[in-house]
């Protein structure tokens, strides 16, 4: 695999070489040569103009969904299709920075795309490529409408380039209604003193999710930093101003580690069960775990992958730990850029970012809204998810996916390496702060 | 619509495009060159497509990635030998390299050493044919369909729980296990990952060394067993001799086979549970972390690696040339 293909053989090279040899050749006044060089024109020509013309009508989305949600975002674009006649061509894949990280480097880039997170966001910014939206959407509607952490998020120098089509709440308890038929506990102290009863463990982990493998984890860690040192910390150490091995974060994983302790299967399960299979446990016989820790959006897992129906599910929000930050929710959203300045894409994105638009994949289930005015859902652990979201009194967004790729990976990483071996926490948090001095420095 | 029309042009336009080269250049030579000398120019324009796609396609990217190998994170400034640095003295890179080196020595001894039994033993059956085609079939599977295949055959469920994985469900019913085949004890993970890549090249070497084999005439073994050497020492003093240049040719494709194995180790534990390899950390420095320059290193170490082997296979077939 070629490293430089990202500087690519621009096209200049390309006219320069024809050039030279054009001239060459006219000298020679080689009929021949000259009628190969017109048959390679010609072709480019043709397929040039061709391919143009089809595509204002054609808008190319690319985001990492598939499957469900796949079907949801179609659904949400059909009647923007219909309407005005274009067409949407999506891509759902799984390697949504590769495709982008490239796409940026050699220019060839689809009209709309989800983007992996703010990190990337603020690269793909400021390297240009991804548009400012100020003129594109009614900018005063679109702040109206959505919540101001929210807008933020999508905010690079001052200007929105990112909007969120949907979002998800971390930080939900999630239990079988038919074996925890307790109170919800409404101190941290009185989660982990919860008797097991019946089920093996008190919690359920699963951090396998391919080369995202330790995500789930750092949720955990997110969680703990933002509720016990509160959001300064929280933000300073999402900036790379604050080192791992620093006492605030230490304890978080701390913390975390005292749930893995009591976690069912051990070190094993816990690094070979996908995440999606993470909550399964709570509904087997008898129940390998009475708690799972997840964002809103597990609920389609526990049905299609747990054999759970809804009212065998429902959640508590994780209490407050530390009182000075009480109310405080991490989650998280899919952001989506605009990368051409095509009208037909401007237009998909102002479409996209109404109420209207984003009722219908909130209808289809699975989904928060990003926009205030969607307060319809269609069932009630969603209902409720969205009104935690509503009244969360500190709000931040997902930690890992704010830091710069590399930050993020290897904060994955160390979360496979803590579960493996949680004695080597300090050294784990040593090589944290390694990658944390180069991979801020851009 | 659109894609027929390109598909035409493509299907039309590349032949006639070779065929307008090849009338063109012929037509510049006849009437420009002296006749005594256009056979000295006529191999140059006939090799010069070759070259310039050689230029495009491998010497300008290599050259550029060695020139990115020295730059910094975004290709802006030049940043001496610090990527290489970071290479040599970060412990996930050295981590790496160490699993490299074990798939290196592992992968190779694997493939030849099973290569050649399997092929000394087939050669001895009725049903050699079959034999070779099912141990071969392996290698017709795509690296990563190999790595999802042998995940499934590897799977890990929490002791007491139904194991679905066929290795641990096999060592459930004599009661045993169930063992967490990729991810522990480290670094012994590594070998379940080996034992993929063995899995699926091991065909490769047998259908090689056994070609090697019948090319031995049957005359001198038949004739050495006449003169009283048993079985063993008819391999170890024959046979093994005149394989020699095949093993080595094969041996030497494994070992750059494994230097570049990237594509199992990523879809089974990506890199987890210290079984990162430089292929992987190669691809994980460009498309995850976004360094070029790193990535440019890695990529630099790889190739200084694998050119001595392939050195040595030129070497070694020229010296074979040179006999015949």
């Amino acid at each position: 695999m070629s490293i430089s293909a990202r500087r690519g053989f621009t096209a200049r090279d390309g006219t320069e070489k024809e050039e030279a040899m054009q001239s060459r050749m006219s000298n020679w006044r080689q009929v021949g040569a000259l009628a190969v060089l017109g048959v390679l024109v010609a072709a480019a020509c043709t397929t040039g103009t061709d391919q143009g013309a089809a595509a204002d009508k054609e808008v190319s989305v690319i985001a990492t969904w598939g499957g469900a949600e796949q079907e949801s975002f179609l659904a949400m674009v059909k009647p923007w299709e219909d309407r005005t006649g274009n067409t949407v061509k999506y891509t759902g894949t799984r390697g949504l920075g590769t495709v982008l990280t490239t796409g940026v480097a050699s220019g060839i880039l689809p009209d709309l795309a989800g983007l992996p997170g703010p990190g990337e966001m603020r690269e793909f910014a400021r390297g240009g490529s991804l548009k400012a939206l100020d003129e594109v959407l009614d900018i005063a509607a679109y702040k109206a409408d959505t919540a101001p952490a929210f807008v933020e998020l999508g905010t690079v120098d001052g200007k929105v380039h990112g909007v969120f089509i949907k979002s998800a709440l971390k930080g939900l308890i999630w239990y079988n209604t038919g074996v925890f038929t307790a109170e919800a506990p409404t101190t941290w102290e009185a989660v982990m003193g919860t008797d097991p009863g019946t089920a093996d463990s008190l919690w359920c982990i699963g951090l396998e999710s391919g080369a995202d493998s330790g995500w789930p984890g750092t949720d955990w860690v997110e969680d703990f930093v933002l509720r016990v040192s509160g959001p300064d910390v929280y933000d300073n150490w999402v900036a790379g101003t604050q080192k791992w091995s620093t006492p605030e974060i230490k304890a978080a994983f701390e913390e975390y580690g005292k749930v893995m302790a009591v976690t069912f299967g051990g070190p094993s399960t816990i690094n070979s069960t996908k995440f999606d299979d993470g909550g399964n446990p709570l509904f087997t016989d008898p129940p390998g775990c009475l708690f799972h820790h997840q964002a809103s959006f597990i609920t389609e897992f526990f049905q299609k992958q747990g054999g759970a129906t809804a009212e065998q599910y429902d959640f508590f929000p994780m209490p407050d730990i530390n009182p000075a930050y009480a109310g405080a929710f991490t989650g998280s959203g899919d952001l989506f850029g605009l990368f051409s300045d095509k009208p037909a894409a401007q237009d998909l994105l102002k479409y996209l970012v109404t109420p209207e638009a984003q009722q219908i994949w909130v209808d289809r289930g699975g989904a928060i809204s990003g926009n205030l005015k969607v307060t319809t859902y269609p069932d009630e652990v969603l209902q409720r998810s969205a009104q935690t979201l509503a009244e969360a009194k500190i709000f931040r967004f997902d930690g890992g996916d704010l830091m710069p790729n590399q930050m993020k990976a290897a904060f994955f990483t160390a979360m496979v390496d803590y579960a493996a071996t949680p004695g080597d926490l300090d050294s784990i948090l040593a090589e944290l702060d390694t990658v944390q001095e180069s991979a801020y420095a851009q | 619509m659109n894609d027929l029309l390109t598909a035409a042009i493509v299907v039309i336009g590349v032949p006639a495009v070779l065929v307008g080269y090849i009338v063109g250049a012929e037509l510049i030579l006849t009437r420009l060159v002296p006749e005594r000398r256009q056979g000295r120019v006529r191999p140059w324009l006939w090799i010069a497509p070759a070259l310039a796609f050689l230029t495009v396609f491998l010497i300008y990217p290599t050259i550029n990635t060695l020139i990115l190998s020295f730059q910094d994170r975004a290709s802006r400034s030049f940043v001496g030998l610090a990527n290489y640095e970071y290479f040599f003295t970060s412990s996930g890179t050295l981590e790496a390299l160490r699993n490299s080196l074990f798939w290196v020595v592992f992968m190779t001894l694997g493939v030849v050493g099973l290569g050649l039994l399997i092929a000394i033993l087939v050669d001895r059956v009725r049903y050699e044919s079959i034999a070779k085609s099912v141990i071969f079939v392996p290698l017709a599977i795509s690296f990563v369909a190999a790595g999802v295949i042998w995940s499934f055959m590897y799977l890990y469920r929490t002791p007491g729980t139904p194991q679905v994985g066929t290795l641990n469900a096999a060592l459930d019913v004599i009661n045993l296990g169930p063992v967490n085949w990729t991810q522990e004890p480290q670094p012994f993970n590594n070998l379940s990952l080996i034992f993929i890549g063995i899995w699926m090249w091991t065909g490769f070497a047998m259908v090689i060394l056994s070609a090697g084999l019948k090319g031995i005439s049957a005359e001198l073994l038949e004739a050495s067993r006449v003169d009283g050497a048993n079985e063993w020492q008819v391999f170890r003093n024959i046979i093994l001799p005149l394989l020699m240049p095949t093993i080595f040719v094969v041996g030497t494709t494994i070992v750059i086979t494994a230097l570049k194995s990237f594509d199992i180790v990523f879809t089974v534990t990506n890199g987890n549970h210290g079984t990162d390899v430089i292929a992987r950390r190669m691809w994980a420095e460009m498309f995850t972390n976004g360094h070029f320059g790193r990535a440019s290193a890695v990529a630099i170490v790889l190739l200084l690696t694998i050119i001595p082997f392939m050195a040595l296979n030129i070497k070694r077939f020229r010296e074979q040339e040179a006999v015949r």
